[in-house]
């Protein structure tokens, strides 16, 4: 493993285009990401966010431009990447349990032909508490609420102790708890200087919870901290005409809310 | 009691049905746990295609007369190499590939058949199976690829877990995705070519998937699901070769049969997920 040093800028974007199923996915995409930033990525669908995410890991060839992660092009590293999956692309009825989903955020760290040691086991321990969800350790995957599920993955993410986590769509449909939750590991992860990428339409919960926001419509629209880049001129620019603005009654501020987004989860999950 | 343990240890007196009872349980084990991956991945229809991939390299094999086992065992790496070729990303979908070489080579093998003008009995036994004429060669050559490639997917468990349940973050942790999905076609085809003697080109799939299937349906972990599938093919295969004993039908036929009827049973009997019983309350 190459020795990461501190600076400069953690993840940089430089020109960073890529053509994905014969059309433009990205175009120019230029951004330095400091260390242990929180970072979110806001744009409509198709803007390119999953691309964005698939390429910072490297499985997606970049037509033009480079990606550096603590200086050094992308692919010189070990498994600094983490991911957390939307839910649509796990198979929940896979035979696995929640501890062998988690622990398999360790198996980077463990190498060919080696087994979990009791470090990496007190380390999905407290993975697992730290989400809430230890008592579900034994559960299999398939049998759990989304919320649940969610956890779990996000719980992956936390062992594998990751210097920059991806996270595609996390607020979408979820539970007020999985929620708070979702953002009390946001706050340890920063306390732990990892830098996260996260996308997201809420709006909302971008302007209130991350330093830096990127708006993203297949070129980089914006980025900047979210009170500078979060204006109507540059909602608008981004997702076109699929914003509705709240006009608050009297004094408070204005809200912007973008339609066609995913729809809420359902309340029954799909068969096992 | 005694009559029985005569009725169990009768066979036992041959040496061929002692060979085929070990050739079975072998190839039993091996093709249930390699059906795991075939099962939770969907991949039936390869482990079909890469069965009938390997006719045209035994008929090959039997036109230069060189051993036969030898002829499979080209045609199916052929086969699981020219598969992951053609399925490339950016090219056409896995199961495309699959069709065009499945039809391809199993062309290939009828055409050059039919050119043998002699009835060929040898040919028959691979298309379905002749457990009962296992040599000690043979038994060895079995048991040394079933060795080979049980000792690989034990030592890359977890390896092969994270690459067939998330892809994704197989990458993230930098494996060699396509050389273990390589590596894995390759034991799949190493399985199909130990199980043409016992089981025939036509029943292979049958082998790999309805074991770890059945499996699957009363298990919650993939090791254990291995292991289950591993000791039901095994117990498949000897009930199979006893049936065949005593009422003198095809062996393969009678081992496949005695998988299905396993898996009938747990499909309809299971706990929780058995067919027969109440749906549980789908979770909230």
């Amino acid at each position: 493993m190459v020795p990461l040093p501190e600076e400069p800028a953690r993840l940089e974007m430089d020109h960073v285009t890529v053509v994905y199923g014969g059309h433009l996915a990205l175009e120019d995409v230029t951004a330095q990401v400091p260390h242990g930033a929180r970072v979110a990525v806001v744009g409509p669908n198709g803007a390119g966010k999953s691309t964005l995410f698939k390429a910072l890991m490297g499985l997606v060839p970049l037509y033009t431009g480079q990606i550096f992660i603590h200086g050094q092009p992308l692919g010189s590293h070990h498994d600094c990447v983490a991911y957390v999956p939307q839910r649509e692309e796990v198979d929940w009825r896979f035979p696995v349990t929640v501890a062998d989903v988690v622990m398999m955020g360790r198996y980077g760290h463990l190498g060919w032909l080696r087994r979990p040691t009791a470090r990496d086991r007190a380390i999905v321990q407290r993975s697992l508490e730290q989400l809430g969800i230890l008592d579900l350790a034994e559960r299999p995957i398939g049998e759990l609420s989304g919320g649940q599920q969610r956890r779990t993955f996000l719980a992956r993410a936390l062992a594998q102790e990751p210097h920059i986590l991806l996270m595609d769509e996390p607020f979408t449909g979820i539970d007020v708890a999985t929620l708070e939750t979702t953002l009390q590991v946001l706050d340890h992860l920063r306390d732990a200087q990892v830098t996260v990428l996260l996308s997201t339409h809420d709006l909302n919960l971008a302007a209130a919870y991350f330093d830096q926001v990127i708006l993203l419509n297949r070129r980089l629209i914006h980025y900047g901290p979210p009170e500078e880049v979060l204006t109507p001129e540059t909602i608008v620019e981004t997702f076109g005409g699929q914003v509705f603005w709240l006009e608050p009654r009297g004094e408070g501020p204005r809200m912007a809310t973008a339609s066609h987004c995913c729809p809420p989860e359902q309340s029954v999950p799909r068969r096992r | 009691m005694t009559m029985l343990l005569d009725w169990l240890l009768a066979p036992l007196a041959y040496g061929f049905m002692q060979r085929g009872l070990i050739a079975s349980v072998l190839v039993g084990i091996l093709c249930a746990v390699v059906g795991c991956y075939i099962v939770l991945r969907s991949m039936a229809f390869l482990g079909d295609a890469l069965a009938h991939g390997i006719l045209p390299g035994v008929a090959i094999a039997y036109l230069l007369q060189v051993n036969l086992t030898i002829g499979a065992l080209a045609a199916g790496i052929a086969v699981a190499l020219g598969i992951a070729f053609l399925s490339r990303p950016g090219t056409i979908r896995e199961d495309t590939a699959i069709g065009i070489l499945f039809a391809a080579s199993l062309s290939l093998g009828v055409l050059l058949i039919s050119t043998i003008r002699t009835y060929a009995v040898d040919l028959t036994h691979i298309l379905f199976g002749n457990v009962l004429g296992v040599s000690p060669g043979d038994l060895w050559l079995i048991g040394g690829l079933a060795c080979i490639v049980l000792t690989t997917i034990v030592l890359l468990y977890k390896e092969f877990l994270v690459l067939s349940f998330d892809p994704v973050h197989a990458a993230a942790l930098r494996l060699p995705i396509n050389l273990l999905r390589h590596l894995m076609l390759i034991l799949l085809a190493l399985t199909i070519v130990v199980s043409l003697q016992i089981v025939g080109v036509g029943l292979v799939a049958a082998m790999l998937v309805t074991p770890s299937a059945t499996a699957y349906l009363v298990t919650r972990r993939l090791s254990h699901m291995m292991v289950l599938a591993a000791g039901l093919g095994a117990f498949s295969g000897i009930v199979g070769l006893y049936l065949s004993f005593y009422f003198n039908v095809a062996s393969g036929a009678a081992v496949v049969l005695t998988a299905t009827m396993l898996f009938v049973l747990v499909f309809l009997l299971a706990p929780r997920r058995g067919a027969l019983w109440p749906r549980r309350r789908s979770r909230s």
